[in-house]
């Protein structure tokens, strides 16, 4: 999950194609992938991104899904801010599953939601879209009046003639826009013109989401559907050994038992006949080579793996050289535990296989693989696998993989009806695709200042990138992994990152809320604080000595400070921390306010936080995104941890996966910097910088440094 | 058979007395408003009103609901506060994914019914059942003040 570049622009390679809309009006859209080159723009385009109507409605196909991020809205606003119409005239739908049509620029233009990538990413494609289509109705506005369209303007949803005080709607021209030459170069607005971007703009995803008539994939109903539940084995890589189908069968409701090589699915009239059912049924598993596997024996062999030098991400001066000869040296080893998403929308997806292919109604981050992984598994073409994607209840990551999906297919292609399989939460608790345990050990020197001069992180932990994009894992190296360490923040003159992949037995593990900065951020930010501390230095001292030649990161410090009455006392047991980040082409600093109970349980007061993610579209989703990634955050340094035994996850619903409630939740302060940059990405931010400026907060607070999350509340117990 | 009315509309579902209202409505009914999140009470999800009080359906047996008032988010609307709750979530912008937010609104309206001036720590008791993984809490707790208000107001 890796973009590096921003602003993809239109290049040689990607073209703007433009037609008449199937029922009237134009459809314009960009296409961003070579082989679209050699195509002609169809005289009746698909759902390409941009439709405006004879009534002047402006249907906006969004390539990315919303999933709570405010996608939805905030990439219309850069069709619109080019187009020139009202956010009112404006309405998203869903896109299909299309890379050509709807890939992302900085995904390889695969049709990939996730990585904060989407504002990055569609940022100057959708505005050149938009600014093609106002063009184009303006060529269609001078062609009607015989005048030269440099003399015309428009106003939202009209092109003006100011000579002979005329106008026509968008509605009027568009069919006639529709057959005007595409421009070749459309001129973009300047900053200073935007009436939009930069304003906040009502959510166009929300109204129904108050009344009960927003549809996610869980809310799909087909004529003859019927419901399933699933037990896979409890053990990962176990097997189906048998199970009691006359007993499954007596349950009122149930219509089917499913087999599966590792899983057994009851199918219902409803969920309820299908649960007793599956409960009924009680499948019995042969455990296969995991059934031993426990969380100490994966820590061991992390921290086995981590006794020897990895690949090199990053290396520049000479650590070797450089710690042999320092004041003082610093070593210490972080961990971080598996995590699982917990979205509140179980996995679930609806399947229906037909003669001539098969339907999929489902929310998913990945719209085309998951399309291309149903149809090799079910021996299809992909065109003959028609996916409808949803509103997502929760994506942070796990709806970017398609296990649930294939998994569906599996046990639909063993039935005559549509069937919607629904997991419990239990299921997902237990199923899930988990972040990554990771294990970090550094090394560092400090000078006669007691400034580092030598910093070496030896990142240690499962590949998400060599399972999920095996062209992007290069040479041992996996991106996601280094991501957040080997393009750190802080300039040290003698500075070695390396990576060492080391597989957990049997576990899944994906991506998870803020990627490989939420564990980085973590480790190098406590990290950093223990050599301020080792320096005797205040922590935001220190850091603003190590960010000289980075402004941008330089300048959210310091007012994050500002912002958190850095430095004023505070309680007993009370402390506050810092981080700062820059990752998904946003400067972040965090500023957290503890208190530690006599018992050692960690409240997070208040959070303060500064970022600058250049130009920002929609602020409300800004500062809301902010909020989000904090709480998120929050509840993963505090509880967070999935843990396993005899092969088997231990946690199961949030009875035992705790969550941060509202009654838990700390006041938030969100800053946000006025810059006239590349637009940055804000989905995931607020969860990677919490976590250090919490762990540092309870440091001041307490004295103890805690090098393992979540929060082991009996160590701060002790302390008191 | 068990009768019972559903936002106003008398129904009648021939289900198992032990199954759960949440899938009487979702399943049976075809009402896909009131959300699963957990299924064991935790998550508040499938909160829905039984005369008027708010329960979880997921816990709630069909025979419980017999003869009694169902409201869900669907019909939550037609009732002043409900429609108050629904206006400030809109204009406060609380929802992000929205898949909980059936269920936090249902709440909210229990809440301020019974409780017209909610403070804040009223607020923390009354929603707490809750949760939201997109962490809309802090907008929550402004709406559940802004909705108050208003139907005081009027």
């Amino acid at each position: 999950m890796l973009a590096r570049k921003t602003n993809p622009d239109l290049s040689r390679r990607n073209f703007l194609v433009a037609g008449v809309a199937a029922g009237g009006g134009m459809m314009i859209g960009w296409i961003p992938t070579a082989e679209a080159a050699v195509e002609k723009a169809p005289l009746v385009m698909p759902d390409a991104y941009i439709r405006i109507d004879r009534q002047g409605k402006v249907t906006i196909t969004s390539p990315m899904i919303e999933m709570g991020q405010g996608t939805y809205t905030s990439l219309p606003m850069l069709v619109a801010e080019e187009l020139d119409v009202d956010m009112a005239s404006v309405s998203v739908a869903i896109s299909p599953p299309s890379d050509k049509l709807y890939g992302n620029p900085l995904l390889g233009n695969v049709q990939v939601t996730g990585g904060s990538t989407s504002i990055r990413g569609f940022y100057l494609p959708l505005r050149k879209t938009g600014a093609a289509a106002r063009a184009m109705l303006i060529a269609a506005a001078a062609e009607t009046w015989g005048v030269d369209p440099t003399s015309l303007r428009t106003e939202p949803g009209f092109v003006v003639d100011d000579s002979a005080k005329r106008r026509l709607s968008y509605g009027e021209l568009a069919d006639r826009a529709a057959k005007v030459p595409v421009p070749s170069e459309v001129k973009l607005k300047d900053a200073s013109q935007f009436r939009i971007i930069g304003t906040p703009a009502k959510r166009l995803d929300v109204s129904g989401k108050v009344d009960g008539s927003a549809r996610y994939g869980i809310d799909t109903k087909m004529p003859n559907m019927k419901i399933a539940t699933v037990s896979a084995s409890p053990v990962f890589g176990g097997k189906l050994v048998s199970f009691d189908e006359a007993a499954a069968k007596k349950i009122p409701g149930v219509v089917q038992v499913v087999k599966l090589d590792n899983a057994l699915a009851v199918v219902g009239d409803h969920y309820w006949a299908a649960k007793k059912g599956l409960e009924a049924a009680s499948p019995v598993f042969d455990d296969g080579p995991h059934g031993s596997v426990s969380t100490a024996d994966v820590v061991a062999a992390l921290a086995k793996a981590a006794e020897k030098p990895g690949v090199v991400a990053k290396n520049e001066g000479n650590f070797e050289t450089a710690i042999s000869s320092v004041i003082e040296k610093v070593e210490a080893t972080y961990e971080a535990p598996f995590l699982a998403h917990a979205a509140m929308e179980p996995m679930n997806c609806t399947v229906a296989v037909t003669g001539d292919g098969c339907d999929i109604w489902v929310g998913t981050q990945i719209p085309v693989w998951a399309q291309q992984a149903v149809a090799k598994t079910l021996n299809l073409k992909a065109d003959q696998v028609r996916l409808h994607n949803h509103l997502l209840g929760g994506g942070f990551g796990r709806r970017l993989e398609s296990d649930g999906i294939v998994q569906a297919a599996l046990i639909a292609k063993q039935l005559d009806f549509p069937v919607k399989v629904v997991w419990s939460r239990e299921e997902d608790i237990q199923h899930d695709m988990y972040r990554p345990y990771y294990y970090d050990r550094f090394s560092a020197g400090l000078d006669a200042q007691g400034m580092p001069v030598a910093w070496s992180h030896r990142i240690v932990g499962s590949s998400i990138i060599a399972r999920w994009a095996p062209p992007l894992f290069k040479n041992g190296i996996d991106p996601d992994a280094v991501d957040g360490a080997a393009d750190m923040p802080y300039a040290i003159e003698n500075f070695h990152v390396e990576y060492v992949r080391e597989e957990p037995p049997g576990i899944p593990t994906a991506f998870w809320r803020g990627v490989g900065p939420t564990h980085n951020v973590y480790v190098i930010e406590s990290f950093v604080d223990e050599l301020a501390a080792k320096a005797k230095k205040d922590p935001v001292e220190y850091r603003r000595a190590l960010l000289q030649k980075n402004p941008r990161a330089l300048h959210v410090l310091n007012r994050a400070a500002e912002l958190s009455n850095w430095g004023q006392p505070l309680g007993p047991r009370q402390g506050r921390g810092v981080s700062v980040q820059q990752a998904f082409g946003t400067y972040m600093s965090q500023v957290a306010e503890v208190t530690v109970s006599q018992t050692g349980e960690v409240h997070v007061d208040r959070v303060y936080v500064v970022l600058d993610t250049g130009v920002v579209v929609n602020p409300d989703t800004v500062v809301a995104q902010v909020q989000s990634g904090v709480i998120f955050g929050i509840s993963a340094v505090l509880w967070g941890e999935i843990t396993l035994s005899k092969g088997r996850v231990q946690q199961s619903n949030f009875d035992d996966y705790r969550v941060m409630r509202i009654d838990e939740a700390p006041k938030i302060e969100v800053e946000i910097v006025k810059s006239a940059a590349d637009p940055g990405g804000i989905g995931e931010p607020g969860t990677s910088g919490l976590a250090p400026a919490v762990l540092n907060a309870v440091y001041a607070a307490t004295g103890v440094r805690l090098r393992k999350t979540p929060i082991d509340s009996k160590r701060l117990k002790e302390a008191s | 058979m068990i009768g019972f009315k559903v936002n106003g509309k008398e129904m009648s579902v021939d289900v198992p007395d032990d199954m759960p209202v949440l899938w009487v409505l979702r399943d049976v009914l075809g009402m896909t408003g009131t959300k699963f999140g957990c299924g064991i009470g935790q998550c508040g999800a499938c909160t829905v009103h039984v005369d008027g009080e708010p329960r979880r359906a997921c816990l709630t047996p069909a025979s419980d609901v017999a003869g009694h008032d169902v409201t869900t988010i669907e019909g939550i609307g037609a009732t002043p506060v409900g429609k108050a709750v629904q206006a400030a979530w809109l204009n406060l912008e609380v929802i992000q994914c929205g898949y909980c937010q059936s269920g936090q609104i249902m709440s909210a309206s229990a809440l301020i019914k019974s409780n017209p001036e909610p403070s804040d720590s009223d607020i923390d008791a009354g929603m707490t059942g809750n949760i939201c993984r997109c962490g809309t809490y802090l907008r929550i707790r402004d709406a559940v003040k802004e909705a108050a208000k208003a139907v005081a107001a009027k």
